[in-house]
């Protein structure tokens, strides 16, 4: 039997949210989003959560009372998407910079124009470089233990970065799944209080937010790229200690998925995944050699342990839900990088899919698994309207 | 309400010296006084602009209070979190907060999170040093900038005259949230300021404290020249120094109408109004925004 309770995505991550006893929650509303804080305002005008939660006049506010509330010491949580995300991206660069262990949710959402309100990952992709740590969620069980494991990371003194979860809009807040949340017992145990390493004390001056000339300036961007290499085995053993905690796997940076022999490797994010497993169920039982790779840990990027997770295919297919436009996705430009110079490099297609909440389905990962076994193909757009009609899906 | 320190003469040097701020500066000055009447129980939120740079260089601090910048139009936010998070941790009996920033900060770019910071009802008192343009990155016109004033990007030429609207009226504004507390003070008047600062420090909720502060480099004016200065727009009845509790305005009068040009003359930001041409229907415009704030705050008179 399955443990745990049938709960709407939102309610799940909400009450997760709750369980990790942030002391200040801010948010403004942004579809779809506002399942989550609605939920999180109700636990708390409840007493269920000792918190403040301040509904602000926008969510470059939003996260800044969030950076505020957390130099003065105290756990905080945000949760936007698309142009919320893009409006507080000013501070979402500077919370970084100030190494301030904020988590937050980005409940993934197109970017306007034109004004869409549906799911794809454009709006956290555009942040990879803000020095946040990205972490994407398949499935609604998942979205909170990774905010659980999120504020591990965040605050473990040797990282004191923001973490960033990545939840696909509608499709998982919006979805019922069963969901199995830790007590508040098991969950305190995983996670002591946030002791931070500075604040605004009083009976200790700090300050806090200094400018930096050019001989400073640097260093700062220094520290954080080496932490976030750092990271890396940092994810790894919160999720290793995740699992044993709570007796449920955490794969950590990167899931496998019927990898071991795959000579075509597909890479995907977030909820598509569960589609792509699909299509390289009804694939293996044609007798091809497929397997996907879900990457969990967008930043820092794992590139040694992707390297060694993908040197044995032949053909690697990245489909994603975002583009920099007039590049590539941004997670193939990634993947090339790290193949590059070394021998026996894969080739390595990039496939874009899903924007605007386009419907993926398993016919469209079976079509790009197809062509980037035959061919080189980069930014690849699959699930055009006219592609269907010139070319049909089983082209 | 809360018991605000005594003064204490030794307690003088919350801002320490050995700032980079301008001979002369306005704002440092007032910043001073500001601390030194807030006493060493209060946190700092400082906007980006001339009092972050001048103080703050890493890895030097003239702060000898907790001191948090993050960006330029997100200070009232900021205060705004670290009152919740003291809230939540039981420590606003002891602590105030004060957010301050400077008259772009505030009028301009900063003004949506002030308002949001006003209306939710924040324990922070919010600190406006006015000296009326963006200073920091070269003297540009802000929403505080008065009328026919010179800046880099309202520079008076064959079809202008300067600054082309009257300042923002960012008191008034703050008044209609209904707070429960708002003053208009001057860098010239250091009693009624240290006074404004208590007696703000000294009420639960949002707070508007707007200080008058001359910018010397910005202004054109002598830096041994700033206090008379900042008295001359008070006394010209263009500053008008008032303070409202509970929306209950009252006002510090002046003795006598002193003729705007007095303090115009005095700042090269004014200079194209004394030309050889001079500038006649632009300086009566000016004496009449005076006039009308001597009618409107009643300033004349003990």
């Amino acid at each position: 039997m399955v443990k745990g309770r049938m709960l709407q995505g939102a309610r799940a991550m909400a009450e997760m949210i709750a369980l990790c006893r942030p002391r200040v929650i801010s948010a403004y509303p942004i579809t779809p989003q506002t399942l989550i804080v609605e939920e999180l305002s109700q636990i708390v005008a409840d007493g269920d959560l000792e918190a403040e939660f301040i509904n602000v006049e926008g969510e470059h506010s939003a996260a800044s009372v969030c950076l505020g509330a957390c130099a003065a010491g105290v756990r905080v949580f945000t949760c936007s998407s698309s142009q919320g995300i893009l409006l507080m991206s000013e501070v979402i660069f500077n919370i970084s910079g100030m190494r301030l262990p904020v988590v937050m949710i980005c409940v993934n959402r197109s970017v306007s124009a034109p004004l869409n309100i549906w799911n794809d990952q454009q709006d956290s992709m555009i942040l990879r470089d803000s020095g946040w740590i990205q972490l994407y969620a398949e499935n609604n069980q998942e979205t909170c233990d990774l905010v659980l494991q999120a504020y591990r990371i965040a605050e473990d003194h040797r990282v004191m970065l923001p973490v960033m979860v990545c939840a696909d809009g509608y499709v998982l807040p919006h979805a019922y799944e069963i969901v199995d949340l830790p007590g508040q017992e098991k969950t305190d145990a995983f996670l002591p209080p946030y002791a931070p390493i500075y604040k605004l004390d009083v009976d200790n001056p700090t300050t806090m937010g200094a400018y930096a000339d050019p001989e400073k300036y640097m260093e700062t961007r220094y520290m954080i790229q080496e932490t976030l290499k750092k990271v890396v085995p940092v994810v790894e053993e919160v999720a290793r200690d995740f699992s044993g905690a709570f007796g449920r796997i955490s794969h950590g940076l990167f899931e496998r998925y019927r990898l071991d022999d795959a000579s075509t490797v597909v890479i995907a994010l977030g909820s598509m995944a569960g589609t792509v497993k699909d299509a390289v169920d009804e694939l293996r039982s044609g007798g091809e050699k497929v397997g996907l790779l879900r990457l969990i840990c967008y930043r820092p990027f794992p590139g040694e342990a992707l390297y060694g997770a993908l040197s044995g295919a032949a053909n690697i297919v990245v489909i994603e839900k975002d583009i920099s436009l007039g590049a590539s996705g941004a997670v193939a430009t990634d993947l090339r990088a790290i193949f590059h110079g070394r021998k026996a490099a894969p080739r390595i297609s990039g496939f874009v899919i899903g924007l605007g909440g386009r419907d993926v389905t398993i016919d469209d990962i079976k079509f790009a698994i197809n062509k980037g076994q035959k061919q080189f193909e980069d930014a690849d757009f699959i699930g055009l309207k006219e592609e269907l009609e010139l070319e049909g899906i089983d082209a | 309400m809360l018991e605000v320190e005594k003064k204490d003469k030794f307690v003088d040097h919350l801002l320490a010296s050995g700032h980079t701020a301008c001979p002369g500066c306005g704002q440092s000055l007032a910043a001073r006084l500001v601390l030194r009447a807030a006493g060493r129980n209060v946190m700092v939120v400082n906007s980006t602009g001339c009092l972050e740079v001048f103080s703050s260089k890493y890895p030097e601090s003239a702060w000898e209070v907790p001191w948090l910048h993050s960006l330029f139009e997100n200070t009232a936010a900021v205060a705004a979190g670290v009152e919740a998070a003291l809230k939540i941790t039981w420590q606003l009996d002891r602590v105030r907060i004060i957010a301050q920033g400077g008259d772009g900060s505030t009028a301009d770019i900063g003004f949506g999170a002030i308002s949001g910071m006003f209306e939710r009802g924040h324990d922070v008192l919010y600190i406006c040093y006015d000296n009326e343009a963006y200073m920091n990155t070269g003297i540009q016109r802000s929403g505080l900038t008065p009328y026919y004033a010179r800046t880099t990007t309202s520079p008076p030429g064959r079809e202008s005259m300067g600054n082309w609207r009257p300042k923002k009226d960012v008191p008034q504004i703050a008044i209609a949230h209904g707070i429960p507390y708002v003053a208009t003070a001057s860098v010239g008047y250091h009693l009624d300021l240290d006074r404004k600062v208590r007696r703000a420090l000294s009420i639960r909720g949002p707070k508007y404290l707007q200080i008058h502060v001359p910018c010397p480099l910005g202004w054109g004016s002598d830096p041994a020249h700033t206090i008379d200065i900042a008295r001359l727009a008070v006394n010209t009845a263009l500053y008008p120094l008032y303070e409202a509790e509970e929306g209950e305005i009252r006002v510090q009068r002046i003795p006598r109408r002193v003729p705007v040009e007095e303090y115009l003359k005095l700042q090269t930001r004014f200079r194209h109004l004394f030309g050889k041409d001079g500038a006649k229907q632009e300086l009566e415009e000016v004496q009449r925004i005076a006039d009308r704030n001597i009618e409107k705050y009643g300033l004349l008179g003990k």
